[in-house]
């Protein structure tokens, strides 16, 4: 270890510092003294931190701890920022509540905020399914035309978005149309006919060599008593309309096809359930005003 | 052992013990294969069973190999350096850091792009998330501080490491741990907690591992012949010191059954959480600071061939930094359920914090005064500076985001994705690549890098892809904050979740390309390293200055 102890100081003629003397596989060190700038910051990043743990909740103590002196605490900043916005929107919110869905329209103030309340509740609970816009997407009906499935009235639509449609809520809308394939009600060959049947009603090409009257025979046992003999629908049983050009699940034959085998009977949530009453009387409003309400 | 000219070879204790060790975890190993409830375990229970049956073979083998005699600590008066051991660990993190970005790059698709998922089960982005992030702090990372921290704590202590297989075991049972680690995630094997995601017996392993580092690290200091530790070793001991009292505070769990790799943390509730970010920021503090400070001590004094700047400042930037870090946590907890005084605490020590961590920078940067012409010729040298200076902008940034209001704009926002990665790829990258610029020539023996043509490249790739992927985040994350807290006149919230992710998406693009380019770099630091391995050794020691070429 001899060889290695301190060995001189020598003076660096680039920074005009002396080394510690030390040197490491070929390190040495400079004594340079602590940059004042540096400190400085430093003692003043450490005032700062004393002065803020005077003001605010800092220390912990034995079953407490301390409060600070502004008596500042998250608890009550946020039960603050709460009450700000209650009394921001609070008496609108109230108006709301206590002003039938029909009259909304008359009072131009309320009808401004009914819709900014039902645009945000939409956009943050129903746009994932319907579209930020409400256009849909397959199996995600359409919002904003004129083809509804449960009724596009007022109160259909309020039910609907209360109480949804195939779930557990007692008030849900509900239907279920057999998956005629997959239970083996009919044939493929069956199903083939009604489909080509159904496509003729919506004026969809259907191949020349379809057997018409066997699907027509078909349809008017299985499917008519729900969409109608004219395949018209029905919207108390969320039957769709056969002959529009609207088809949520497609309307290619192989789509169809798969209609007819296996069903589709999609659901969604009762809104009632979640969202309070006020919130489902501003959607209600802002989707039978998206521009297909009846 | 009285007869010191045995000349008849047998098993030394450590080859016999370490043995006897593995064969015991071979045949454990087995029976809990067999008997595991889950096809996931049962597969690491039989990786852990094949890998210790075939280290037995390899010590058996290497025994009848190696001479009689341990391999001498000093050969005509200078240490015999034990090299082995950190060529294994620069290749395995050059390997990993390459898996780590490639696997950053797809997650960051996948945010783009969520098709990218494949919609299998095994690349969902919650799976390959902590794969990424596993993979370049540990893997990655990990490797290249086992790697230096052996090579600066040999040659600043001239001392050859201690142990025979310990520093193999260290090396060789660190990449396994991390082999376990990520088929797991990739297998659902998780415990959920952010940057300690391995399941239990991954935890138990690399405690074992983590404290023969420890004693290797320390046995070599004790036998060093310097008089003084210098600075690097106290970065380096700091960090596998704190990081063993992390590692197991915050991975203190009670399996369900030893046939399965589900367990339940003892911490509960807030304490949870606290303990979570206290090992969480203390990850960054000492594993991907302090470390890494370890490596900016040696090689950029080395490279730069100047002294360090203030010997004084190193020793008050070392245990403020050390003292202070340890509580800033709670500032990850920012308006929880954490209680306000911790939350005070937590941020008011992270303000503490910013001048001990540019102690760090300064002493980087300023130990260039002369030698600033070096920046214009030597990519390696201006890669290494690059790095401490976008480690000042990170310490500078993260006291910054710990202050309560600009955290309330920037948490949960994708700026702390950008405040992260401006360290990780600024910092830790290149701090790293510079080392490992620096530390293959010198452990293989060759006169220099293959091409400092291809370093330039890899210099100013990384580079864009880091401003790209950092100024994306930040503007990203800044207008989601400012969304997401957004009311109009009435009352209600301006913009939908919704919306917001999806004003999110030319930024992702951005950020995506920025990774794309630091990978490219990556890459030709890989061909770099990897022709210079291949070329022929040099005649004499290598010079740990670096061979200058004119700028061009």
């Amino acid at each position: 270890m001899a060889d290695s102890e301190h060995n001189e100081p020598r003076l660096d003629p680039v920074t005009g510092y002396k080394t510690t003397g030390h040197d490491w596989d070929g390190i040495e060190e400079l004594n340079h003294p602590l940059p004042r700038w540096w400190l400085w910051i430093f003692y003043a990043c450490i005032a700062w931190s004393v002065v803020y743990w005077f003001i605010f909740p800092a220390w912990p103590l034995v079953w407490s701890a301390t409060g600070g002196l502004i008596g500042w605490n998250s608890r009550t900043a946020v039960d603050q920022e709460v009450a700000a916005l209650e009394t921001n929107r609070g008496p609108m919110i109230d108006r709301l509540t206590s002003t039938e869905i029909a009259a909304i329209k008359d009072d131009p103030e309320l009808l401004d905020f009914t819709r900014a309340y039902g645009s945000i509740a939409f956009k943050e609970n129903c746009a994932p399914c319907h579209g930020v816009g409400g256009g849909g997407s397959k199996g995600y009906p359409n919002l904003i035309d004129d083809d509804w499935l449960w009724g596009g009235s007022i109160d259909n639509i309020g039910h609907t978005i209360a109480y949804g449609v195939r779930n557990d809520n007692a008030d849900s809308r509900y239907s279920e149309m057999p998956a005629f394939g997959r239970d083996g009600l009919l044939s493929g060959a069956e199903i083939r006919e009604v489909v080509y049947y159904v496509r003729s009603l919506a004026d969809l090409p259907v191949p020349s060599s379809a057997d018409l009257t066997a699907g027509a025979e078909i349809y008017a046992r299985d499917c008519a008593s729900c969409h109608g003999e004219a395949g018209t629908g029905d919207q108390e049983l969320g039957a769709p309309n056969l002959t529009d050009a609207i088809w949520l699940y497609g309307s290619d034959t192989a789509d169809m096809i798969a209609t007819v085998t296996n069903a589709r009977n999609s659901s969604m949530p009762a809104w009632g359930e979640r969202l309070d009453p006020t919130t489902v009387k501003a959607l209600t409003f802002y989707v039978h005003n998206l521009g297909g309400g009846d | 052992m009285a007869n010191p000219t045995i000349d008849r070879k047998s098993f030394t204790h450590g080859e016999f013990g370490v043995a006897i060790a593995l064969t015991v975890l071979a045949v454990f190993s087995l029976v809990v294969a067999g008997k595991a409830h889950s096809t996931a375990y049962s597969f690491h229970a039989v990786l852990f069973a094949a890998a210790s049956a075939y280290f037995v073979y390899k010590i058996v083998d290497r025994f009848y190999s190696r001479p009689a005699e341990p391999e001498p600590l000093e050969i005509d008066g200078k240490p015999n350096y034990n090299y082995g051991p950190i060529k294994f660990a620069t290749i395995a993190g050059l390997f990993w850091g390459i898996a780590g970005f490639t696997v950053g790059l797809w997650a960051a698709l996948e945010l783009a792009f969520p098709v990218l998922n494949f919609d299998l089960p095994w690349t969902t982005f919650g799976r390959i998330r902590p794969l990424h992030t596993s993979a370049v702090i540990f893997a990655f990372g990990g490797n290249v501080l086992i790697a230096t921290s052996f090579y600066v704590v040999q040659r600043t202590s001239r001392a050859r490491m201690v142990g025979d297989l310990a520093p193999w075991f260290v090396v060789i049972g660190y990449n396994f741990f991390i082999l376990i680690a990520g088929t797991g995630y990739l297998l659902g094997v998780t415990q959920s907690k952010e940057y300690a995601e391995p399941e239990w017996y991954a935890d138990l392993w690399l405690t074992v591992v983590w404290v023969v580092y420890l004693m290797v690290f320390l046995g070599t200091i004790m036998r060093r012949k310097e008089p003084h530790i210098y600075v690097a070793n106290w970065f380096f001991l700091a960090f596998i010191l704190t990081i063993a009292v992390l590692h197991l505070g915050n991975n203190a769990a009670i399996p369900v059954s030893v046939f399965s790799s589900k367990s339940y943390i003892v911490w509960a509730g807030v304490q949870d959480a606290m303990i979570q970010w206290w090992y969480g920021h203390n990850a960054v503090g000492f594993f991907l600071t302090a470390g890494f400070l370890g490596i900016m001590y040696y090689f950029i004094p080395k490279r730069a061939d100047r002294p360090i700047y203030s010997y004084r400042l190193s020793i008050v930037h070392f245990w403020s930094l050390i003292f202070l870090y340890i509580w800033a946590g709670p500032h990850h907890l920012h308006y929880t359920a954490l209680p306000d005084w911790a939350q005070t605490l937590g941020m008011t020590f992270s303000i503490m914090l910013w001048m001990p961590s540019w102690g760090g920078m300064i002493n980087g940067i300023m130990t260039l005064s002369g030698a600033w012409d070096k920046l214009r010729t030597d990519p390696v040298l201006r890669m290494m500076v690059v790095s401490v200076a976008f480690y000042g902008m990170s310490t500078f940034e993260g006291p910054l985001m710990s202050v309560k209001v600009v955290n309330s704009l920037s948490h949960y926002t994708d700026w702390t994705i950008g405040h992260v990665h401006s360290g990780a790829l600024g910092w830790v990258g290149y701090i790293s690549f510079g080392a490992i610029y620096c530390l293959v020539p010198w452990l293989w023996n060759r006169k220099g890098l293959w091409s400092l043509k291809l370093v330039e490249w890899h210099f100013w790739l990384s580079s864009i892809g880091i401003v790209l992927y950092i100024t994306s985040m930040w503007v990203a994350g800044i207008l989601q904050g400012l969304m997401w807290r957004a009311y109009n006149s009435l009352g209600f919230l301006e913009y939908s979740f919704v919306e917001t992710v999806e004003a999110m998406h030319p930024f992702y693009l951005i950020r995506a390309l920025g990774g794309l380019l630091f990978l490219a770099g990556a890459l030709l630091m890989v061909v770099n390293i990897w022709k210079t391995i291949a070329s022929p050794e040099a005649s004499a020691a290598p010079e740990a200055r670096p061979v200058m070429v004119p700028a061009e």
